[in-house]
């Protein structure tokens, strides 16, 4: 058994030989910094967190006894006497795949050694998901106000849309602030220039998490809102 | 790679030189390790005490005031609660994985120090709030360890209020800080192995842990999810799982969700946790009976990919725990044939230790005891459950005794025969003395017995179909009036082996301060932990180099060898070899 797979090919083939030689190697399985794996596996295991939600939300779909509110009629907006079914939805989700879009650019500038330009792009990604949480906000005040949905109970049918819709909203809501606020606090790094010579690992880190929770939008977007 | 440079240079850490950073606030995994422990031993004790009352109960119905039926049903729900969640979980896994992680791939310690020192932080927090819910008004939830709705959050049920709240946010905060630690574990086993470490030469430990690991951070989301909608239907009156009830009259606001939906959520993360605790357990006692056997485990990769294996298939057994619950009988088909086959990778492990003892030097060490005595209870626990996997069978003895006397011996007594084993073994590493032989052997052999005067008998009353969870059986016509005298021989055998822990403590608490010092690799093991510089290992573990890893870790009783163990960081020119006619040839080949 002795010194074999001690040191690391400097050339890997892709494919099942890569995955072969990654997984048999000493020191480290993945060619990457160790926060970059943490955040995946927290990937990950956020990702049962909100498949369960899911699951949860499509089960009590199913069990509940009165019928499902038409989401297209509850989401809509009247906009100058016209109405318009899902318009601040798809403004919002336009908005937060605009600043996956900007996270991407950010990470980019990062590497290229742009700091500057990179904690502009950063500080525009916090703040369209900033403004995606604002237009939550209307969003969820316009249901509890005008429309007079609860948690535990609507006018327009089964009280599990409320529910799901305020709990699972409301998850990723969290998410949302969460990120921003992580990403002011790195953007701020980046300007301060604390990842000179570190390495701009960071900035894609935060980036990954920003796509996941991008991601997941788009998960309850077509599970709550077109279904 | 900067990342990895952090991990070889000593001069990178940053000794701590207050008792305040050195033993409360340390970032060092040793001491967090110490810290799960402790705060783990100490709620398992807590538990104890609870299970005691139960079988005072049981055992001697009506002779004692303080029991009434709500504290009974208290008791019970907080007795497993506690067992499962607070301490073995956070013993294996916070406590061992913590402590056996770096040392036994090489590193110096986990790669996020902060991170796994506030998971300890908030998993004191989650048992400071599981604590409390003994002291608000209705005292703690007795809605049964699995906390079903509806019942859970019904007025009728002990603790509907205050207790069922804060149970489930304590378990949610626990969740936290798990998620916090097992981050850290993954990474650590993944990136910060040792030169020479390859995944294929850790010690069946390290597997196990990693493992279960890996399945707590996939199933401990199904149990924050349920916990957080449990909390939203007991609360703020939502209903994902509260059907329209009628209680003492009334109709109650609730309609349209599924009880069932929790049933499975909460499945969904019970099954996996089971092998939670298990695949730790699995894994110490592997690398307990190779060094003590003076033989390599049996059959290596066979023992890691069964590990592998029973960690995918618990994803996809979950449903076998509610058979009564109503379901189509395709799925009990299905739930009941995967069952079965979980069943082949743990058999497997089975014969695997046994052939591992079989023609070795056996040494009749403590932990070896604990060890062999963990084949017994955990064969005989893993056997009833191939009957209770079975749909037809499982049917008629569903919530009877015989349940309570297999989940007991497969993952109460089993693990816990693990976790001692593991506890006399490492004593030495993490204190550098030696335990008291002579109280270690008495403390095996009253456990040991005296669990099985304790849950054999539990069958047999599980067959005569006596229910669980039941405060009184008197006026019940089936249950024979033996039953009795056998609960009441359960209660003495159970008081006594709550009793003989007090060795335990006491043997921990005495040899720390009066044990014989321990030399260096007491056992003769080949595993990373031992070859620190010093006993017990300082902050940072290796000193100015880390150690560089040339072979697996079951180097045992090599033909020719001088010594009958060749550690993991022995080139092949450093180990002593005899010649043919078994004289000293001297060192290299």
């Amino acid at each position: 058994m002795a010194n074999s797979g001690e040191e690391k090919a400097e050339y890997v083939e892709p494919g099942m030989p890569g995955l072969v030689s990654d997984w048999s190697a000493d020191k480290q399985t993945f060619d990457v910094p160790w926060g970059k794996l943490m955040m995946w596996l927290f990937l990950l295991s956020d990702t049962f967190v909100f498949s369960i939600f899911l699951t949860g939300y499509m089960n009590v779909r199913m069990s509940t006894t009165v019928a499902w509110p038409n989401p297209s009629e509850v989401f809509a907006l009247e906009v100058a006497g016209t109405h318009f079914p899902l318009l601040l939805i798809a403004i919002m989700t336009f908005v937060l795949i605009t600043s996956s879009g900007t996270m991407a650019m950010a990470v980019n500038a990062g590497y290229n050694g742009n700091r500057q330009l990179a904690f502009k792009l950063m500080l525009a990604t916090a703040l369209l998901g900033a403004s995606f949480v604002g237009m939550q906000a209307f969003e969820w005040t316009k249901l509890i106000v005008d429309e007079g949905v609860r948690p535990w109970a609507n006018p327009m049918g089964a009280a599990q849309f409320g529910s799901s819709f305020f709990m699972i909203t409301g998850f990723h809501g969290l998410h949302v602030s969460a990120g921003v606020i992580y990403l002011l606090v790195v953007a701020n790094k980046v300007r301060r220039g604390d990842y000179e010579g570190k390495g701009y690992d960071i900035v894609e880190i935060a980036g990954l998490y920003w796509h996941f929770v991008d991601l997941v939008w788009v998960f309850i977007f077509a599970f709550f809102y077109l279904w | 790679m900067a990342h990895i440079a952090i991990a070889d240079q000593v001069s990178d850490l940053h000794d701590p030189d207050t008792f305040i950073t050195k033993y409360i606030w340390s970032q060092d995994h040793k001491v967090i390790a110490i810290q799960y422990g402790c705060t783990a031993i100490f709620v398992g004790l807590v538990a104890l005490v609870l299970s005691g009352m139960m079988r005072l109960q049981l055992g001697f119905p009506d002779a004692f005031d303080f029991i009434n039926p709500s504290a009974y049903l208290q008791f019970v729900t907080m007795h497993g609660m506690i067992m499962v969640i607070y301490l073995l979980t956070a013993l294996l896994l916070g406590g061992f994985g913590n402590y056996l992680i770096p040392l036994m791939i090489g590193a110096r310690d986990m790669v996020f120090p902060y991170l796994n020192m506030l998971s300890y932080w908030t998993y004191l927090l989650a048992v400071l709030v599981l604590l409390a819910s003994f002291f608000v008004p209705g005292g703690s939830t007795g809605a049964g360890w699995t906390l079903y709705p509806p019942q859970a959050i019904l007025q009728g049920t002990p603790g509907y209020d205050w207790g069922i709240i804060l149970m489930l946010v304590s378990l949610a905060i626990f969740i936290v800080a798990f998620t916090m630690g097992g981050l850290n574990y993954v990474t650590t086993v993944l990136q910060a192995r040792t030169h020479g470490m390859t995944l294929m030469r850790m010690p069946l430990t390290i597997w196990g842990i990693f493992t279960a690991t890996v399945l707590g951070l996939l199933a401990f989301p199904a149990l924050l999810v349920s916990a957080i909608m449990m909390l939203l239907d007991k609360t703020i009156g939502t209903s994902f799982f509260m059907p329209a009830i009628l209680s003492m009259g009334e109709q109650l606001d609730y309609s349209g969700g599924s009880p069932i939906l929790f049933q499975h959520l909460f499945w969904f993360f019970g099954h996996p946790e089971v092998y939670i605790v298990a695949l730790p357990a699995f894994g110490m006692v592997s690398d307990v009976l190779a060094v003590h056997a003076r033989k390599n485990i049996f059959g290596y990769r066979m023992m890691v990919w069964a590990i592998v294996a029973i960690g995918g298939l618990s994803f996809i057994v979950w449903a076998h725990h509610m058979y009564v619950s109503g379901m189509n009988p395709a799925f009990g088909f299905f739930f009941a044939t995967t069952t079965l086959i979980i069943a082949v990778p743990t058999a497997i492990k089975v014969y695997n230790w046994v052939l591992t003892l079989w023609r070795g030097n056996i040494h009749l060490t403590v932990p070896m005891l604990f060890a062999i005595g963990f084949i017994f209870t955990f064969t005989h626990g893993g056997l009833t459950g191939l009957f209770l996997g079975n749909v037809v069978v499982d049917l008629p003895l569903s919530d009877t005794y015989f349940v309570v006397a297999h989940f007991h011996m497969v993952m109460g007594v089993s693990p816990v025969m693990v976790l001692f084993a593991a506890i006399y073994h490492w004593y030495p590493l993490m204190t550098g003395r030696m335990f008291n032989k002579t109280l270690g052997q008495w403390h095996f052999w009253l456990t040991f017995l005296g669990t099985y005067a304790i849950y054999l008998p539990m069958h047999y009353l599980g067959f005569l179909g006596v229910p669980r969870r039941y405060y009184a059986m008197s006026g019940t016509d089936f249950i024979p009036d033996s039953a009795q005298a056998l609960n009441a021989s359960i209660t003495v055998s159970a008081i006594i082996v709550g009793v003989v822990q007090i060795l335990f403590i006491i043997n921990v608490i005495w040899s720390l301060r009066y044990g014989r010092k321990a030399h260096k690799n007491p056992w003769c093991a080949t595993s990373l932990e031992w070859q620190t510089p010093d006993l017990p290992p300082k902050h940072g573990n290796w000193g100015a180099q880390l150690p560089r890893v040339y072979r697996w870790a079951y180097d045992f009783s090599v033909p020719n060898a001088k010594h009958d163990f060749i550690p993991q960081n022995f080139s092949q020119d450093e180990v002593e070899w005899l010649d043919e006619s078994g004289r000293h040839k001297g060192i290299g080949e």
